[in-house]
């Protein structure tokens, strides 16, 4: 109860914050006389989300499985790639600037021709969402592996430890926190990913389809009901990948995360 | 050079030239140290001590010369973990507790849960940190960070210690205290210490003979018998003979500093 209460206390300010900016929103669309296509007051955001709630579940359920896939995939293969490379150190040398300037690509632009690629459904969104996650996991997960201080591999190999040991007690252990704040960004851009590429089309029961169609029909509270939902649902997914954090900096504490 | 398996160490014309600058770090370097002394290195800046320390290490491998551990290559010997090394920082692992990070070679060497717990238990009493066990290293002061590595050091009870300048980054009485520790332990498990430093006190307090080095390209200009009594105590540093010892070391530091025309500030 009291642990309650003082989790209360640190969350006071910002709830009142939360309640502030929503009733001032609801009393200044009336005040200025704002038309509802460019914002739509939160009680009747709120009405359309509660009206639609299967229909916005729904579609909200399947793009985040295209975002979570697309997260899955992308940061797998990156967290494998970061691994071959940072054991392979000339061949990570050799690779290194490209991927680096692969990271600054605006992938979305590919956006129309993954549909090509990968099929209008949820192939395509995976995909672009798998490389969004890709390249920011990659480089972190690098630069994590590889910023060992060289003493403690010297002390490894005093021990007759071979690169399989250095790699499984110093260099993962190290990389965690580097690897976890590449996670929560690539958690955000895999749920960016699926809605832009559903914005270029496929099927009808997804957020980025009810967004733009809501759009075109003038039905304002339904689409900022989705966009709603698309918020809620990446919040979860940063705040499950923060738990996840959570967890595992609790088995390999550092210093200023314990 | 005999085959006597008797020496600890074995150095015999041991050159280093890294290629990377061409810098000339070790030239022709001879040196037998017998099972049981506790030989300092010692010289400015650039004279290649910590270079020697990694080459008997095995870290690095030597341009020339023939390096044996205990009779055997230093390869070898790292392989059979023979010797264990002790650096300038403590080097501990933070995900790891205090009792873990002792506990690294002995999980390294394949020992089982209850004998890796008995013999941290005992390594725990050796340097006094009984009840630090479940510590994580960024909890602990500079000395006792530096304990912790001795205790990892000595977890699978080597015939050989390496030490890099370890307590350099010390306060002078957390120093002091640890070179007492460190005695203590050299005399009741009768290893083979080699130790580098930069403090001519310490050399002298601490050793059964000083290796004097010079610089460009690391050649030894003398070796020192330090006959002061054992044990070593807090009064040591008091006697005459000390004086002496360090007088004399220091002249041979600065003889062959004023040779190379070497600002004598280079001795800290």
């Amino acid at each position: 109860m009291r642990r309650f209460l003082r989790g209360l206390r640190e969350w006071a300010p910002a709830l009142v914050v939360a309640v502030a900016v929503i009733v001032g929103w609801e009393l200044a669309i009336d005040a200025f006389d704002v038309q509802r296509f460019l914002l739509p007051k939160p009680s009747e955001i709120w009405d359309a989300l509660v009206e639609q709630r299967s229909e916005l579940w729904n579609a909200g359920w399947y793009t985040f499985s295209e975002a979570l896939w697309g997260f899955v995939l992308g940061s797998g293969a990156a967290i494998l790639a970061a691994l071959v490379l940072a054991r392979f150190r000339r061949f990570g040398g050799a690779l290194m600037p490209y991927f680096i300037a692969a990271n600054a690509i605006p992938i979305i632009a590919f956006a129309p021709i993954a549909n090509a690629w990968f099929g209008i459904e949820k192939g395509s969104k995976i995909a672009i969402a798998a490389v969004l996650c890709f390249f920011p996991v990659l480089v972190n997960t690098l630069r994590g592996l590889t910023s060992v201080r060289p003493a403690q591999i010297e002390l490894m190999r005093s021990y007759a430890a071979g690169n399989v040991e250095i790699f499984r007690r110093v260099r993962i252990p190290t990389s965690l926190p580097f690897v976890f704040s590449a996670l929560k960004v690539a958690s955000v851009l895999a749920m960016i990913g699926a809605i832009v590429g559903e914005y270029f089309g496929g099927s009808q029961e997804q957020l980025g389809i009810v967004i733009k169609n809501a759009a075109a029909l003038f039905q304002f509270e339904t689409a900022w009901a989705a966009i709603v939902v698309a918020c809620l649902l990446g919040i979860g997914f940063y705040l499950a990948v923060s738990l996840a954090e959570l967890l595992v900096m609790k088995a390999f504490p550092a210093q200023g995360n314990a | 050079m005999s085959t006597e398996a008797a020496a600890a160490v074995s150095l015999a014309g041991v050159t280093k030239i890294f290629e990377r600058g061409q810098t000339h770090a070790l030239d022709e370097i001879d040196l037998e140290i017998a099972p049981g002394e506790l030989v300092s290195l010692i010289g400015p800046s650039g004279c290649g001590k910590s270079t020697l320390l990694r080459l008997v290490a095995d870290l690095v491998e030597p341009t020339a010369g023939t390096i044996t551990v205990a009779g055997k290559s230093a390869h070898r010997a790292r392989l059979d973990r023979d010797y264990a090394m002790v650096f300038q920082e403590a080097v501990l692992y933070d995900w790891r507790t205090v009792a873990k990070n002792i506990a690294l070679p002995l999980e390294l060497a394949g020992w089982s849960r209850g004998e890796r717990q008995r013999r941290v238990g005992e390594m725990v009493e050796l340097v006094e940190l009984t009840g630090f066990e479940k510590h994580h290293p960024w909890q602990l002061s500079g000395g006792m960070q530096m304990r912790v590595a001795i205790a990892r050091a000595l977890s699978l009870d080597p015939k050989l210690l390496l030490m890099d300048e370890p307590f350099g980054a010390l306060d002078e009485m957390t120093r002091e205290r640890l070179n007492l520790e460190l005695l203590q332990i050299w005399e009741q498990s009768g290893c083979t210490v080699l130790f580098v430093t930069h403090s001519i006190t310490e050399a002298v307090f601490l050793s059964t003979r000083v290796v004097v080095m010079s610089p460009r390209p690391g050649r030894i200009a003398g070796i020192v018998e330090i006959d002061l009594p054992q044990p070593r105590t807090f009064d040591t540093r008091e006697e005459p003979r000390f004086f002496e010892l360090v007088t004399e070391v220091r002249e041979l530091l600065r003889g062959h500093l004023a040779a190379h025309g070497a600002p004598e500030e280079e001795l800290a």
